[in-house]
């Protein structure tokens, strides 16, 4: 467990830096993430992911497949992966402020 | 936060052997980043009533252990050493021959003497001996024993959680000893003073909170399920409609939640259900029975039970008369030596029978519960399946032997014979590297996180080593097995170590061979991937 400072706001963060409190997440989580996941510049494909990837957990209370995530957007696992470097679980599902999938993943 | 892992496996590959210049009493344990997991969070411990739960980290000076923390780990020694008499023996009976120490995939890949099974033990044993044998009490060190330090606790902890219980060692030994069942005892002492990791714990409070690891709740399932469907539909034409929870059905099926979550696993669910439709088979899934694996197991004896007793409550809810099993790994393990004591006997259903060859599985007389290989080998063998092997020419298949399957219920040949009925082109590793002799992924019971990913490159390096091999011998670029924890973990191993070989389970591979009444002509395989021509092979 750690505590970032994120536009003057202590944030605590998982030993894999995923947020701990969900209501935690924000624009600037966002643009921090990108920051600690190798995602340069924020684009509006970044939003689409991570917004679908909300919505679903909204919906389901868990990430969805990463094949789903690929119909649902319409992005290729390579698209998908050039958006996030580090992977659809460990850098998407970070920015989107959602825990990370566990089990015999 | 960690570092991001960055050895290249050409620096991995370079393993240095040579022990230590002083012994290993000596010998300080050194917690090496990306070779250890998280500390279980409190939240998981205190969901599953586990003592002491709290946050920790196992690379803080301070675990944050209770004070009587040495009185708790021996009085729960002495508890199992009187309960359970293979515990005993094989604390006494171990003569350091030596058989087991090269045997360890963690010894290969990483050349630390204390992951030679032999020393993972006398870690413990030393302790066994200190405090209940009189020599140890008497001698001390001159007798093996030594006291149980912090700093003995942290090298216990340490190693315990670089065994992934796959029992290749005990294969070998002469005395059959089980190291995994010495790892096993192990994990449920340091349980007793909230020493989990992460990775455990956070899956089993899943399981025992929504029904299993990955946190699928039913609405989420039978989506996932409908998914698939679709994709099926894409492919062959035919349109799938299983039952959920549907009472009266003669079968349950209980699969790893993984095969619903996670690639390449969902191909292997796309599988399931393509044969089930085909067979026109009576049967169900469950959304509250909905994991075939436990980590409970990787937990405690009670923690295993208290996971595994969904499965037979649901079985009696629905009323079915036996129960069919997916491709889980350890499932089987729990499932063949664990199950029938711990929540059987489940004498309020039938023995297994199919009802489409009407094999009579003696085998599975007392659990009722079958695995989908020997149930599709049965099936094949009866000639009840059309088969087009011929639409995995593509592929150039080698098999590997899941740990759990092949040494803890001896299914070995039953997977091979549907491989070689749905593939032409198979290839096996070589034979010290497979059957009961098969190289775990390095990535079992638990262990297959993130965060320690340079242990599990170095524990999956002798596997890799073998399908590297078959790669370059024969152009093998598909390796098949029956395990949701190595469809996840295999993927990234050979990523790293060989890269272009990928991973299938068995039912993937029906899926793709399997003529279906009234499907549209084939053209893409169940990957959605164009299928090249059918006199593709190469």
């Amino acid at each position: 467990m750690s505590v970032v400072q994120v536009k003057g706001k202590d944030v605590e963060l998982d030993e894999d830096g995923f947020l701990v409190n969900p209501e935690d997440w924000n624009d600037d989580m966002v643009a921090y993430f990108a920051s600690q996941e190798d995602v340069t510049e924020l684009t509006e494909n970044h939003w689409k992911v991570i917004n679908y990837l909300r919505d679903y957990f909204k919906k389901f209370g868990a990430a969805p497949m990463v094949r789903k995530v690929c119909k649902d957007t319409g992005f290729s696992m390579q698209e998908i992966y050039e958006l996030f470097p580090s992977g659809p679980a460990k850098g998407a599902c970070k920015l989107a402020g959602l825990p990370k999938p566990t089990g015999c993943v | 936060m960690a570092s991001k892992f960055s050895a290249t496996p050409e620096e991995l590959s370079k393993i240095d052997h040579n022990p230590p210049k002083k012994g290993w009493m000596d010998t300080p344990v050194e917690f090496k980043e990306h070779t250890f997991c998280w500390g279980a969070k409190g939240k998981n411990l205190a969901a599953l009533e586990l003592p002491n739960a709290r946050d920790w980290s196992p690379a803080d000076e301070d675990w944050k252990l209770p004070e009587n923390w040495q009185k708790i780990f021996l009085d729960g020694m002495k508890e199992r050493l009187g309960k359970y008499r293979s515990f005993r023996l094989f604390m006494d009976i171990c003569v350091r021959c030596g058989a087991c120490a090269d045997k360890c995939h963690f010894f290969i890949g990483g050349g630390d003497p204390k992951n030679m099974p032999v020393l993972r033990a006398e870690l413990l044993r030393s302790i066994y001996r200190r405090y209940f044998t009189v020599s140890g009490r008497m001698f001390g060190r001159a007798a093996r024993a030594r006291d149980l330090t912090i700093d003995v606790l942290k090298e216990l902890w340490y190693y315990y959680y670089q065994c992934t219980e796959c029992r290749r060692c005990s294969v070998f030994c002469p005395y059959g000893i089980d190291q995994a069942e010495i790892t096993i005892i192990g994990r449920e002492l340091f349980n007793l003073l909230g020493l989990n990791i992460e990775w455990i714990a956070g899956p089993v409070a899943n399981c025992y909170r929504v029904g299993n690891h990955v946190g699928l709740e039913p609405h989420t399932i039978t989506s996932s399920v409908e998914f698939f469907c679709d994709d099926i539909e894409d492919v062959t034409g035919i349109r799938i409609n299983p039952t959920f929870n549907r009472k009266g059905a003669e079968i349950l099926f209980v699969a790893p939640s993984g095969d619903l979550f996670a690639d390449p696993g969902t191909y292997t669910a796309m599988g399931y259900l393509m044969l089930f439709h085909e067979l026109g088979l009576d049967y169900t899934w469950s959304t509250y029975a909905s994991e075939g694996g436990n980590f409970g197991f990787f937990t405690s004896n009670e923690m295993g039970k208290r996971l595994n007793a969904k499965i037979y409550a649901e079985a009696k809810r629905l009323g079915v008369k036996w129960i069919l099993g997916g491709e889980c790994g350890h499932m089987w393990r729990v499932l063949h030596q664990y199950m029938d004591t711990w929540n059987g006997p489940a004498d309020f259903m039938e023995v297994p029978v199919s009802p489409i060859t009407g094999t009579r599985f003696e085998n599975a007389k007392s659990t009722k519960m079958v695995h989908i290989a020997e149930f599709t080998a049965d099936l094949i063998k009866h000639g009840k399946l059309k088969l087009d092997p011929s639409r995995n020419n593509h592929l150039n298949v080698t098999w590997h032997d899941s740990c759990n399957p092949s040494r803890a219920m001896g299914l070995l040949d039953e997977p091979r014979y549907v491989l070689k009925s749905v593939c032409n082109n198979f290839y096996e590793m070589p034979e010290n590297t497979i059957r009961e002799k098969t190289f775990c992924c390095g990535s079992g019971t638990g262990l297959n996180a993130s965060e320690n990913i340079e242990l599990r490159m170095r524990g999956g390096f002798p596997r890799a080593n073998a399908v590297k091999h078959v790669r370059d011998a024969h152009g093998v670029n598909m390796m098949s097995c029956i395990c949701a924890i190595d469809r996840a973990t295999l993927k990234a191993l050979m990523e790293y170590w060989v890269p272009d070989v990928e991973i299938s389970g068995l039912h993937e591979l029906v899926g793709n061979a399997l003529i279906m009444k009234g499907e549209k002509e084939r053209t893409l395989d169940l990957r959605l991937v164009p299928l090249p021509g059918k006199a593709a092979k190469e």
